[in-house]
């Protein structure tokens, strides 16, 4: 059993975000422990997207801060994967899966630093672990979606990370892919890690994840899942569009 | 040949892969437009340092030519934050202001200057060799003093290259990614302008804008048909960009024509060979594997067909060979080929008029209407 860490695996106090003078994040207080898998629900322009990216310190908000691992984002780099949405890459670029799963390493070797041997190996083993081995030398344009989802967790797996913020990797994605990825998850979990997930089928939630933040540009509720996904939770995130139809 | 030729030959040789390494990353950026717009209105930043310091081979010129790079970038960014105007919009209209302001000074206070415009778009290869453009050292000969810088200009962009290798990659594919995992997409952003920047100056003084324009995208996007492997791409569009120099210097001798133009010309020449022949990705083999690809539709629509209709009560109407082509909607010819190709195939047998599937043909269809199952068991029959 991983030892109880001693912060939390994420620390949002009074986010407010706005795209000029827009707020798509209204003073959202977040406190997620360590050790569970968080969905991330809302509808579109909720400010999902922007909840992990003003986490991993890609935006600057206009107040409040979010502290990853007890230490401030600059802080906590290392210790933190990110895996973007699959359509906001050019997968036409000249770069093979073993490549892009290479880019894994690369914060870990910071500026200068070429990746040796000991990187690829562990690139490759990343591959391994989402089922691309045989796939390392292909080109990333002559992959599936599925295919290219992996490769991109893969990147994410060699990063080493205790936290994994993922946006929307369940997107487009075959059923064989989602459940090794769901499999993925949870074996991160098992091992002590923390994974927010950006999250769509509202059918899923329960089965996938421990906790669920609902969001709709201010925070709903955030809390595990028996407590929180409720009908009058989506309701209030949803309004009266809730797609789960119960 | 002459050592003069020899000596144009070098220089366009160290230009043309001087400007295709930074111009692979410009191509994969998609700033393909902008390193243009650089391209001229670095101009406007020489015309400006020569008036500050009334020399034409000071290094200001550089540094002017260089901060104009990184402000065409800024003026064009900074339009396009506005969301009033699209990006292309944007650099369509910093890149001509820019321009014609340098144009326009040179006109009204550079008459006496030798900045004028003619060298400006053509540039002065041919003149490169002529004495006076010579770097003597102690009464040494060391060949034409563009030589030398575009010498030393490829070495630059060749050791940026090198060293940033990991973070250009990187920052270039998923520039959202490069932040998080703490490089800097916007200084490495910068730094690739201000190589563009300095690189156009320089070249541009040898060659003339517009083969720096050819020469940064012709042989990066040739390179870039041609190959899956950043690393390939980059040894690629050198290799290429000095194939167009060469070719295009030829080309020149044989029409007696403008050495730049024709350089250009040549650049162009190679791209079109790479967007036709490429393998893979070229024009010719994409038709050709569409072709395949149709052939293979065709067979499984026939394929299909028969399955449907197999022991039903319409097969008599629905198999019969002669009439097949109105259930298909083909012609009448291309039915007959269909119907061959299946045939060699293995996939439909004949029995008099009509057509029955081989197992092989049962196969197919039963792959196509269910795909990723395993359909078939030798037991069905």
């Amino acid at each position: 059993m991983p030892e109880t860490p001693a912060h939390n695996a994420v620390d949002v106090s009074d986010l407010t975000v706005s795209y000029r003078e827009k707020p798509v994040l209204w003073d959202i207080d977040l406190e997620i422990p360590q050790g569970i898998l968080v969905g991330i629900v809302g509808p579109n322009g909720a400010g999902k997207t922007t909840l992990i990216q003003t986490i991993l310190g890609l935006i600057t908000p206009l107040a409040g801060s979010a502290r990853l691992l007890g230490q401030s984002p600059k802080k906590a780099l290392k210790q933190v994967a990110y895996v973007p949405q699959r359509g906001t890459v050019d997968w036409d670029f000249p770069a093979t899966a073993l490549d892009v799963a290479l880019m894994g390493t690369y914060g870990r070797l910071g500026w200068f630093r070429r990746p040796g041997a000991k990187e690829r190996n562990e690139a490759n083993e990343a591959l391994e672990r989402v089922g691309m081995t045989s796939f390392a030398h292909r080109q990333i344009r002559q992959l599936s979606g599925g295919q290219q989802q992996r490769v991109f967790l893969a990147r994410a797996l060699a990063q080493k990370a205790k936290l994994y913020l993922m946006d929307e990797p369940f997107q487009g994605i075959d059923a064989t892919t989602e459940a090794a990825l769901v499999e993925l998850l949870r074996d991160l979990r098992n091992r002590g890690a923390t994974a927010l997930v950006v999250h769509h089928d509202l059918q899923s939630v329960k089965e996938y994840f421990d906790w669920v933040v609902l969001l709709n540009i201010r925070k709903i509720a955030a809390g595990p899942v028996e407590e929180v996904y409720t009908e009058a939770n989506l309701k209030a995130a949803f309004g009266a569009r809730v797609p789960l139809g119960k | 040949m002459t050592q003069a030729q020899w000596e144009i030959i070098l220089l366009a040789s160290l230009t043309a892969m001087a400007c295709s390494l930074p111009g692979v990353f410009l191509v994969l950026r998609r700033m393909t437009l902008l390193s243009d717009a650089i391209s001229h209105t670095v101009l406007l930043g020489i015309v400006a340092a020569f008036f500050l310091t009334g020399s034409l081979t000071s290094p200001w010129l550089i540094i002017g030519a260089a901060s104009m790079g990184v402000f065409t970038v800024v003026l064009v960014e900074g339009i396009q934050k506005s969301t009033l105007v699209r990006e292309d919009a944007a650099i369509g209209l910093v890149f001509p202001a820019l321009f014609s302001l340098a144009v326009l000074l040179i006109s009204l206070f550079g008459k006496n200057v030798h900045l004028d415009l003619d060298s400006v778009l053509l540039g002065k290869i041919a003149l490169a060799p002529l004495p006076g453009r010579r770097l003597e050292i102690a009464n040494l000969d060391l060949g034409p003093k563009s030589t030398w810088i575009m010498g030393s200009i490829l070495l630059a962009n060749l050791v940026f290259i090198l060293c940033f290798y990991k973070e250009l990659k990187v920052t270039t594919f998923d520039p959202a990614f490069a932040k998080a995992i703490g490089f800097l997409p916007g200084l490495t952003h910068l730094g690739l302008v201000v190589l563009v920047s300095i690189t156009s100056v320089a070249a541009f003084d040898a060659v003339g804008s517009i083969l720096v324009v050819a020469l940064m995208s012709a042989p990066a996007a040739a390179a870039y048909l041609l190959t899956d492997r950043l690393a390939r791409m980059l040894l690629l569009a050198p290799l290429l960009g000095m194939a167009s120099a060469v070719a295009g210097y030829g080309l020149a001798r044989v029409l007696d024509a403008s050495i730049s133009g024709a350089m250009a010309t040549a650049a162009g020449g190679v791209f079109l060979l790479a967007f036709l022949f490429a393998p893979r990705r070229g024009l010719i083999s994409q038709w050709q594997e569409g072709k395949f690809r149709r052939a293979r539709l065709r067979l499984s629509m026939l394929a299909v067909h028969l399955f449907q209709h197999q022991e039903t009560p319409l097969q008599e109407v629905e198999c019969r060979e002669d009439t097949l082509f109105e259930h298909l909607l083909w012609s009448p010819g291309l039915t007959r080929r269909v119907v061959e190709h299946s045939l060699q195939q293995g996939l439909v047998e004949r029995e008099k008029n009509f057509l029955q599937l081989t197992r092989q043909g049962r196969k197919l269809a039963m792959e196509v209407l269910q795909p990723g199952q395993a359909v078939f068991s030798p037991g069905s029959e």
